[in-house]
């Protein structure tokens, strides 16, 4: 109980935060509408081509941009934990008894919000695009990518708490978000990629998002990717929170 | 050196207002304690066996100059950091077992602060009551209880980010008190602040104690540890040099200090303690920077037989100052260098 109301008590505080500095969502919404509009007409001439899945271009290439966003957007979401570092907040909340698990959850609450309002606008403009998806397949889509957010942020956090400075973060995050996400299939399937690219794929939980949320989109929530996926992730959603709150544990400065 | 003139006159007057210290139960005892750091570029001793104890109603203060172990020492007794060595019980329960309860008595104001500047002082205020249990309408009443009583109604729901120094400054102090801990922790209260605003931050620390509360504080001011604190250690490269009251320890430095500037390219200081050393009414000579300082018993009566003892020799004197010993001269007889100097670019 405790956790839920510090966790309550430490998102209002974010959220007040990310409210005043509401540059943050359009830095990390940009990337991903750009690749709408000025890579994904490319695609269209793929289509049709052997190992291209089945669908329409956009119906493929969205829900690759979406778990991009939460390789990419998100991945960053630790540069907040370094400002408060910097000014002293998490020192001070360190010695009150709050949950530090609390600390952690409230943050990660308020960087989900922000990742849903992303994911809202780029479905929204992918609809005026020809994004035709899935109700229901969306639906669960959703749940998929905030766990992949979660685990995205959460080992953002766990990096901040372990550096301490935005040059350590940056490079750090940098060095593990491009393979991951060149090697996710959000660009191009990896249907494409020849036999070696595709078993190191194997080892990137964010592939195994990208595949189900193509079947998602596509109506098919019985296909055995998506069970993979939701485990995959809701595991990796667990031990990254417990590692972010194990290093807010030890934060010392 | 001008000792005495650094200490504003209300320091003195100020000094008898404050309650001797009552012999309460100690809410801070410390035994060896020790913290080393490790890095690639070595091993840093940090603190090296503290030994403190702060009992219930002081105003306890940590001097000693920058580097010398202070905010280490307090955020070891803050549950931020584990000790490397030693013991340590803060109100009553130990540091290495029980952290969830030293947490829930004490308050700490770091050296930064720690307000979230994206917030009004409000907000966090309201945050900080909240954390400690209170619920909202507990915690907004006593937010407005602060904001009224430290002044901070013009800029209470203003981001703290635009906020003084100052202003800033009660913003912490009022977020280390806003659960009424029963001992509080102030990590160089008023380093870098503007006079007035160092007096305002004194005259709260003493309402504070005035209502019972415990207050731990670190400086490198020597006339804030004079007249704000009850007792206090002088600490200097993890080490305690002296404890005791601010009047003990300059009792141990007995009678008055004569300060003479001499020119020190010639043979002048080695002529004077010739002819001083061994007069009865000079305890001590000790060279300093400028010159000379001469620890001698009733200064005011003896400074004129000095100066005409060293006109008949024709010493060439600069300077002559009277003053009475400071904790910068408990500071200098005990660690060879002055608390100011030491301080560097502070
Ligand atoms: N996290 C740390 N890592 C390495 N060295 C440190 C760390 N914190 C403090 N020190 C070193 O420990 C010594 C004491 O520092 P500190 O306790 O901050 O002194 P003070 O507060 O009295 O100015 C200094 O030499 C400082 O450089
Ligand atoms: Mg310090």
């Amino acid at each position: 109980m405790k956790v839920l109301r510090d966790s309550w008590l430490m998102f209002k505080s974010q959220f007040n935060v990310s409210r005043r500095n509401p540059v943050w969502l359009f830095i990390g919404m940009f990337q991903p509408i750009c690749y709408l509009l000025l890579f994904a007409p490319l695609l269209k001439n793929l289509v049709g081509m052997p190992g291209f899945p089945r669908g329409g271009a956009y119906n493929i290439f969205t829900p690759g941009l979406m778990v991009m966003m939460a390789i990419f957007g998100v991945g960053f979401a630790g540069f907040g934990i370094i400002g408060r570092l910097r000014s002293g907040f998490i020192e001070r909340m360190r010695v009150t008894p709050v949950s530090r698990l609390a600390m952690i959850l409230g943050t990660l609450g308020v960087d989900i919000c922000l990742f849903l309002v992303q994911l809202v606008l780029l479905v929204g403009v992918g609809l005026l695009l020809g994004f035709r998806p899935d109700p229901g397949g969306l639906a669960l889509l959703a749940l998929l990518l905030i766990l992949s957010g979660m685990a995205m942020a959460c080992f953002s956090y766990a990096l901040a708490l372990l550096f301490k400075d935005e040059s350590g973060l940056a490079a750090s995050i940098n060095l593990v978000v491009l393979p991951l996400l060149l090697l996710s299939g959000t660009m191009l399937p990896l249907s494409f990629a020849p036999e070696t690219l595709r078993n190191i794929a194997k080892a990137n939980p964010f592939a195994y998002a990208v595949d189900a949320s193509r079947a998602l989109v596509a109506g098919n929530p019985g296909d055995s990717s998506v069970v993979k996926a939701f485990v995959i992730l809701g595991v990796l959603a667990i031990i990254t929170t417990f590692w972010a709150t194990r290093s807010m544990r030890q934060a010392a400065m | 050196m001008d000792t005495l003139s650094q200490l504003p006159a209300t320091t003195v007057a100020t000094n008898g207002a404050v309650p001797q210290p009552q012999k309460g139960k100690a809410l801070i005892k410390t035994q060896g304690l020790t913290r080393t750091f490790k890095s690639r570029k070595g091993t840093v001793e940090a603190v090296r066996g503290v030994d403190l104890e702060v009992r219930q109603g002081e105003i306890f203060g940590f001097l000693g100059p920058n580097g010398a172990g202070k905010t280490t020492t307090m955020r070891i007794l803050t549950t931020l950091m584990p000790a490397s060595g030693g013991t340590a019980t803060v109100c009553g329960f130990d540091l290495r077992r029980d952290l969830g309860k030293v947490r829930r008595q004490i308050g700490y104001v770091s050296q930064s602060g720690g307000a979230e500047p994206a917030e009004t002082g409000r907000e966090n205020l309201l945050l900080q009551g909240r954390i400690y249990g209170m619920n909202s309408k507990e915690a907004r009443q006593r937010a407005a209880e602060l904001i009224a009583r430290l002044d901070m109604d013009a800029f209470a729901d203003r981001l703290v980010k635009t906020y003084s120094g100052g202003q800033k400054r009660r913003l912490d102090v009022a977020l280390g008190i806003m659960h009424r801990p029963e001992l509080l922790f102030l990590d160089e209260p008023t380093t870098g602040l503007d006079p007035q605003s160092r007096a305002r931050i004194w005259d709260e620390v003493r309402a504070l104690h005035a209502q019972g509360m415990t207050i731990f504080l670190t400086t490198h001011y020597m006339d804030e540890a004079d007249g704000l604190c009850n007792r206090l250690a002088i600490i200097d490269h993890g080490q305690i040099v002296s404890q005791g009251s601010p009047e003990t320890l300059k009792q141990e430095i007995a009678g008055d200090i004569i300060s003479l500037g001499l020119d020190t390219q010639s043979d002048a200081v080695a002529r004077v303690t010739g002819q001083l050393r061994d007069r009865p009414f000079v305890r001590e000579i000790q060279p300093t920077a400028e010159g000379l300082q001469l620890y001698v018993s009733q200064g005011e009566t003896v400074l004129p037989e000095v100066l005409r003892t060293l006109d008949a020799d024709h010493i060439a004197i600069r300077t002559v100052t009277l003053a009475r010993p400071t904790l910068d001269d408990v500071f200098l007889r005990r660690t060879g260098r002055s608390l100011r100097e030491s301080n560097g670019n502070a």
